[in-house]
């Protein structure tokens, strides 16, 4: 969609030799991790592998001990701040819980990075905004409203929206489908693969929710050890000959979302 | 990397709109009055996107909403050369376009206005009332964890006392320390021009005893600990932690307020003591220092001419501006709503309603005494 085929070869996200330490607890060691043009990634790793780390690691909120992350070709840990700053303008992020500014509408919240970042009337600006929260699937009177006045789901919704606010290359997601419900979840699941599509957007997604893995991801990296221990296509993964993997890909739940799918 | 615009060419009847450049958001300043003022004088248009280079939803909402600009006005509206991803992208947010505005202007004009002012009227109304029942259902609670010993929080009051009282003596001590030797300094200039330098220690004892001590250390107290409430308690309001409470049987005036207004009630009259001494000690350094009334003509003189009385109606009022300051503080905190705003305007309230309420306490405090003669 963006002209962005001199890159279409090299990854979007490239993590090489990553190490993440806290104090004497090491998180990462030797993480190495591509993410493709326009492709959906789940990340899934098991409780307190790292995940969100990894996540904030890449977006430049953890600053990691070791390694190198290159993002739209632009190494943001050591790039300068104007480069640094131009490759924040491409990507959003969706927290877990929204972090929506609470002071302010779900309009204000969607419009606020439009405003610092763009030059463009307030009308115009009010119009893109009702178009991203409209596109997340919220209805037009949630734009009124503040943070604390909707539902966790519309939360999310309108946290998309915000991350979607100057048309991404990259979206990261933090568990997005975590505390919807199912049919919420299938929702917001079609959504990211219409936006995917449409957009051409680059997903990268920290998940737990099997039904979004089988539904759209189009790759996994699982987290495991330290590193990511295997990636690629879901279909892949009961092949994988290690504990963990084999019990999250062919236990019950992971049966059930296959079916469904 | 060409700049976004769009030609206008009519011919035969049919008007062409052809767009070019990178159509993304990042520049849509640059065409938007170019699309907001796009109209055609023909029945058919055409509009062309071979020469697009980018589109993002920012461009597809401008050509989207000059689609049905035109459609609107009766012109038949076609798409020449859009490549497929193009379509679909315009396709997906013509789709998502609302329809109806999402936000309506708040109503003006007198009736809105009296409306509103009606309601701000019975707010205050219902905030006394609300104020009054969170008084009654602390007292209440207070009354039944006294009658069973089993449900006291020792740790909990020990806790909060030091928060409130211990950590507080430094800058209870330095306040009034500084405010006795202000006193001291002022008295002394106007009293020495009547030679009547010895009267200082009067002044200040009785005015550091009675009123000053007391008043300043709730002040200082409301703005330390009565904010400290107000936004802790408020925080976990905000993250539905009191609501847990209720659902394990744990009733948040029980375990968070009693043990904080308890603290409270016993703190300040130490607080207040410390800040007396502090405040006379304070006078007493700066009358030897400016005035030369020794130490011990300053004992002897306040031993002999202040009443006792002085510092009990002192210390008689302390606990009750410890209630006033805890229970606004916590009933604050519990009329938070929502967000961390909501927490921070909320402060804001208890500190400055707190101290209003001690200051009219103490008014009260002052006519009732004089009523009494003491």
């Amino acid at each position: 969609m963006n002209a962005t085929n001199d890159i279409e070869r090299t990854p979007v996200i490239q993590v090489r030799n990553l190490r993440n330490q806290f104090g004497s607890q090491v998180v990462h060691d030797q993480l190495d991790l591509d993410v493709w043009q326009g492709e959906v990634l789940g990340i899934v790793g098991g409780s307190g592998t790292g995940k969100s780390v990894l996540l904030r690691t890449i977006v430049g909120l953890n600053r990691p001990v070791a390694g190198s992350i290159h993002v739209l070709g632009v190494d943001v840990l050591h790039g300068s701040r104007a480069e640094r700053l131009e490759t924040e303008r491409r990507w959003g992020v969706a927290f877990q819980d929204g972090a929506l500014f609470s002071s302010l509408t779900v309009l204000q919240n969607v419009m606020a990075p439009m405003r610092e970042h763009l030059n463009l009337s307030h009308s115009l600006m009010k119009a893109l905004g009702e178009l991203k929260i409209s596109l997340v699937g919220l209805p037009p009177f949630s734009c009124g409203k503040l943070p604390s006045e909707l539902s966790g789901g519309m939360r999310k919704r309108a946290a998309l929206a915000r991350a979607l606010a100057l048309d991404p290359v990259i979206v990261f997601l933090d568990e997005p489908t975590a505390g919807l419900d199912p049919i919420g979840a299938a929702a917001y699941d079609d959504l990211i693969g219409e936006l995917k599509r449409s957009l051409g957007l680059t997903v990268f997604m920290v998940t737990h929710d099997l039904d979004s893995l089988y539904a759209i991801c189009d790759r996994i990296a699982v987290l495991s050890e330290k590193r990511v221990l295997v990636e690629g296509p879901i279909e892949l993964m009961k092949d994988v000959d290690h504990p963990w993997v084999q019990e999250y890909f062919t236990g019950p739940r992971a049966r059930a979302a296959q079916q469904s799918t | 990397m060409t700049e976004p615009s769009l030609h206008i060419e009519e011919r035969e009847g049919v008007t062409t709109l052809r767009l070019f450049g990178r159509l993304v958001t990042d520049r849509l300043g640059e065409v938007e009055s170019d699309f907001a003022n796009a109209s055609t004088t023909s029945r058919m248009s055409q509009i062309d996107l071979s020469d697009i280079e980018a589109l993002d939803t920012g461009g597809a909402w401008l050509v989207a909403d000059l689609v049905a600009r035109l459609e609107a006005n009766g012109v038949e509206v076609a798409f020449s050369n859009a490549s497929a991803a193009h379509r679909q992208l315009i396709d997906v947010v013509a789709a998502a376009r609302p329809a109806e505005k999402g936000i309506e202007d708040p109503p003006r004009g007198l009736l809105p206005w009296l409306s509103r002012i009606g309601e701000k009227t019975a707010g205050i109304g219902k905030s006394i009332l609300s104020l009054m029942s969170f008084v009654g259902e602390t007292l209440t609670v207070l009354v039944r964890t006294i009658l069973h010993p089993r449900r006291w929080r020792p740790a909990a009051l020990v806790n909060q006392m030091e928060e409130v009282g211990f950590n507080g003596i430094p800058i209870v001590v330095l306040m009034s320390f500084l405010i006795g030797v202000v006193l001291a300094f002022q008295g002394a200039s106007q009293l020495r021009q009547f030679g009547a330098e010895i009267f200082v220690v009067d002044l200040i004892a009785i005015s550091i005893l009675r009123e000053l001590g007391i008043l300043l250390t709730a002040i200082i107290v409301a703005g330390r600990s009565g904010s400290a409430f107000t936004a802790s308690m408020g925080s976990m309001k905000v993250r539905e932690e009191l609501d847990a409470m209720r659902t394990l049987g744990l009733d948040p005036i029980e375990v968070l307020v009693v043990p904080r207004v308890t603290a409270l009630v016993i703190m300040l009259p130490i607080l207040g003591f410390i800040a007396n001494i502090a405040g006379l000690f304070g006078g007493a350094l700066m009358s030897w220092i400016e005035l030369g009334v020794s130490p011990g003509q300053f004992i002897t003189r306040l031993r002999e001419n202040t009443d006792v009385w002085h510092l009990v109606i002192g210390m008689i009022k302390a606990p009750v501006f410890a209630a006033v300051i805890g229970t606004v503080a916590c009933w604050q905190a519990m009329q938070v709503r929502g967000s961390a705003d909501s927490v921070g305007r909320h402060t804001t309230t208890s500190v400055v309603q707190s101290i209003f309420l001690v200051i009219t306490v103490d008014a009260l405090f002052s006519v009732f005494f004089a009523e009494l003669g003491l």
